[in-house]
């Protein structure tokens, strides 16, 4: 999960790192109130998850309340790269005069964490690395031993951070490892981190990610996730437990597994280049034991997508048994028009490996007009994708 | 003789006693794993049937392999107890600890990874968030099911389950020498390399099939490998071509960042190595099977 910006702040503050005094406000008089708190000049910023918000107009400078109410108004609800912007982070101002670049993050090739620093702060990382490579020291971080004073002025030392500023940098790289580790975060990145002039250092800006499969230690995370961002059915899909990703096409995909699910959407957007560019409509992964009840709430997820004009259900029963499966997708139909839903879109059901001789003959002799069978994966996409054509 | 998992591995369970631990314990024994008996200290001392066959429960490891002379260990425990059941194996310097658990912290992950390097790696870790490993006909540890495929000569490794699965089913009249699952989180113990590795020297494999999905550069670093050490023939599949990015397709690890991650890229580093990938699952199986008849 990707923090937004002020979420960042707070998350610093709490943990006692150098931050920028502020507040978030979803409306202009919410800004009012936090302008009038912090005094003086204020910096009105949007929240939106996108680079790029100074050069669109949402970071501006405000006098006081009044400004900082007319900012807001001219913020709130602007467009950012296709992002709304609902809400807005006002801060005091830095009187910045360095800015440098810090971060943590994960290092999937060597299975460990890296840190990222930078006496360049300000830019994109990325293409400070590219052109002067010698400016960005990246430092494996043992995730036993983690980041002590010791470790965090190496790295200090070898990046070439200033002697004045030294020891509040050592004290940031601490604490920042320390908030890495006990927030459960795959990424925190400071950029800038400023050098204030009166010679204090600051984070002024924060990118954080933190990881899901730690939510169960993390019960404050589950506030974080901005539920207006996430999509409807995405959203319905989480609360009965499905992995579930909304796709902009037009054939519904349920199937056992992650990997075989990515798959299935390949498949069918390989056979809708055939069939009038069809594509998929969305991921759900039911997992490995696709009970009735299971196949039921996925079948609706994926049926109250009104862009959906055929479902393609690629199941292969490891675990599973494929009778299982085909009884689920019966009983799933029938439990559907029993809450009221009036199934129109056909089914395209693909059962493959254990019992598949059996599932087959549950699907025939059900004989739902609304259920093909096909019995390979390709020739399956293949016939979900026409029928969404036509059905388009 | 398949690579780390053979007719003669003794497999101990940490998590036997619970519900996914006992079930797959079940079946791990019909699928003829020699299975020795199970980790839970508050059971210690315990027997726990499973259709006929008494299994001992043990309170730790290490007491386990003293008793049973095991050498692999499949651990079900749930995500909260993960990382300490690793650290627990690591300690005792078991050869293989085979972890299924879905839904560990990445941190955690991390955490035993790093324990396990400064220990030597004594003990070759497959997983998390994997479906396991299974030699065909001789042993199996984890959830794969044994009843797709029989003994024979391929090799694959898969960062996906139910892909695995499929691929087996595509070439179960070919066979498979070992398949492992080495799982879709952003840490995994084992990676394609390693398997690609133990197949290279393994005298009876003679191919490989390799699937991987979106997400990080495993892929792109496997075909460098594939280039310098690997002189079996490969194939490669990559799940995910049509993924957007930045949402994650049910793996932890499955996610473009940018424009890291690619399917594209993986399919091309692996071309460009020589290695030949499907469009498809079975396309990908119907090149394997070229391969395997010679023409």
């Amino acid at each position: 999960m990707d923090l937004y910006e002020y979420q960042g702040r707070d998350l610093f503050e709490r943990h006692g790192l150098p931050v920028l005094a502020g507040g978030v406000a979803t409306t202009p008089e919410e800004a009012r109130a936090i302008a009038e708190r912090l005094g003086g000049r204020v910096v009105v910023k949007a929240q939106v998850k996108v680079g790029g918000r100074g050069k669109a107009g949402g970071v501006k400078l405000a006098e006081g309340p009044d400004e900082a109410v007319a900012r807001a108004t001219d913020i709130l609800g602007m467009d950012i790269k296709g992002h709304t912007v609902h809400k807005v982070m006002i801060t005091v101002t830095a009187d910045v005069a360095e800015e440098y670049y810090f971060s943590y993050l994960l290092d999937r090739a060597n299975r460990t964490f890296l840190c990222i620093a930078s006496v360049a702060g300000g830019m994109d990382i990325e293409q400070v690395a590219a052109d002067t490579p010698d400016k960005v020291v990246k430092a494996p971080i043992d995730a036993v031993k983690g980041v002590d004073e010791a470790k965090a002025r190496e790295i200090v030392t070898a990046a070439g951070f200033p002697a004045e500023v030294a020891d509040q940098v050592v004290e940031i790289a601490v604490g920042l490892w320390q908030a890495f580790v006990a927030e459960d975060a795959t990424l925190v990145e400071v950029n800038p981190l400023a050098k204030n002039g009166d010679g204090r250092m600051l984070l002024l800006d924060a990118k954080i990610s933190l990881d899901e499969n730690a939510a169960f230690r993390h019960p404050d995370h589950e506030a974080l996730v901005d539920q207006a961002a996430v999509d409807p059915l995405e959203q319905a899909a989480k609360a009965k437990d499905l992995n579930y990703v909304k796709l902009d096409g037009e054939v519904g995909i349920i199937g056992n597994g992650a990997g075989l699910v990515m798959s299935t959407l390949d498949v069918v957007a390989y056979a809708g280049e055939r069939h009038g560019n069809v594509k998929p409509a969305n991921f759900l992964d039911i997992g490995g034991g696709a009970s009735a009840a299971v196949m039921a709430n996925g079948l609706e997820i994926v049926l109250s997508d009104p862009a959906v004009k055929s479902v393609f259900v690629n199941v292969f029963g490891g675990i599973t048994a494929c009778d299982e499966v085909a009884n689920g997708i019966i009983q799933a139909l029938a439990l559907l028009e029993q809450r009221g839903e009036q199934v129109t879109k056909p089914l395209v059901v693909r059962l493959d490996g254990n019992n598949a001789e059996a599932g087959r003959a549950i699907l025939d002799s059900a004989n739902n007009p609304l259920v093909q069978r096909v019995d390979t994966m390709d020739g399956a996409a293949e016939r979900a994708a026409e029928l969404a054509a036509a059905g388009v | 003789m398949a690579i780390w998992l053979t007719k003669d591995s003794k497999v101990i369970v940490q998590g036997m006693t619970g519900s996914e631990g006992s079930k797959h314990t079940r079946r791990m024994l019909a699928a003829g794993t020699n299975v020795v008996g199970g980790v839970n200290p508050r059971k210690a001392g315990q027997t726990v049937d499973f259709d006929g066959t008494e299994l001992p429960v043990f309170a730790s490891v290490a007491d386990a392999m003293a008793e049973t002379g095991a050498d692999v260990t499949v651990i079900f425990v749930p995500p909260q107890f993960t990382k300490a059941a690793v650290v627990e194996a690591i300690d005792a310097a078991i050869d293989l600890a085979v972890v299924i658990t879905e839904g560990v912290p990445v941190h955690d992950t991390a955490s035993f990874w790093a324990y396990n390097v400064a220990q030597g790696e004594r003990t070759r870790i497959i997983g998390p968030n994997c479906p396991g490993i299974a030699s065909p006909g001789a042993s199996n540890a984890g959830i794969i099911p044994a009843d797709i495929t029989g003994p024979g000569r391929i090799g694959l490794v898969s960062k996906s389950g139910t892909l695995t699965y499929q691929m087996m089913y595509e070439l179960r009249d070919i066979g498979f020498s070992t398949c492992v699952g080495i799982g879709g989180d952003p840490i995994i113990g084992t990676t394609h390399i390693d398997a690609l590795a133990a197949f290279e020297a393994d005298p009876e494999t003679d191919a490989i099939v390799m699937i991987g999905e979106i997400g990080g550069d495993a892929e792109e670093r496997a075909a460098e490998f594939i280039k310098a050490n690997v002189t079996k023939p490969v194939v490669g599949y990559i799940a995910g071509f049509t993924a957007p990015p930045g949402k994650t397709m049910g793996h932890a690890g499955a996610i473009i960042s940018g424009s890291a991650g690619t399917a594209e890229a993986k399919q091309a580093a692996l071309e460009a190595v020589g290695v030949k990938v499907g469009k498809t699952p079975t396309e990908t199986a119907n090149l394997m099977r070229k391969i395997m008849s010679g023409s």
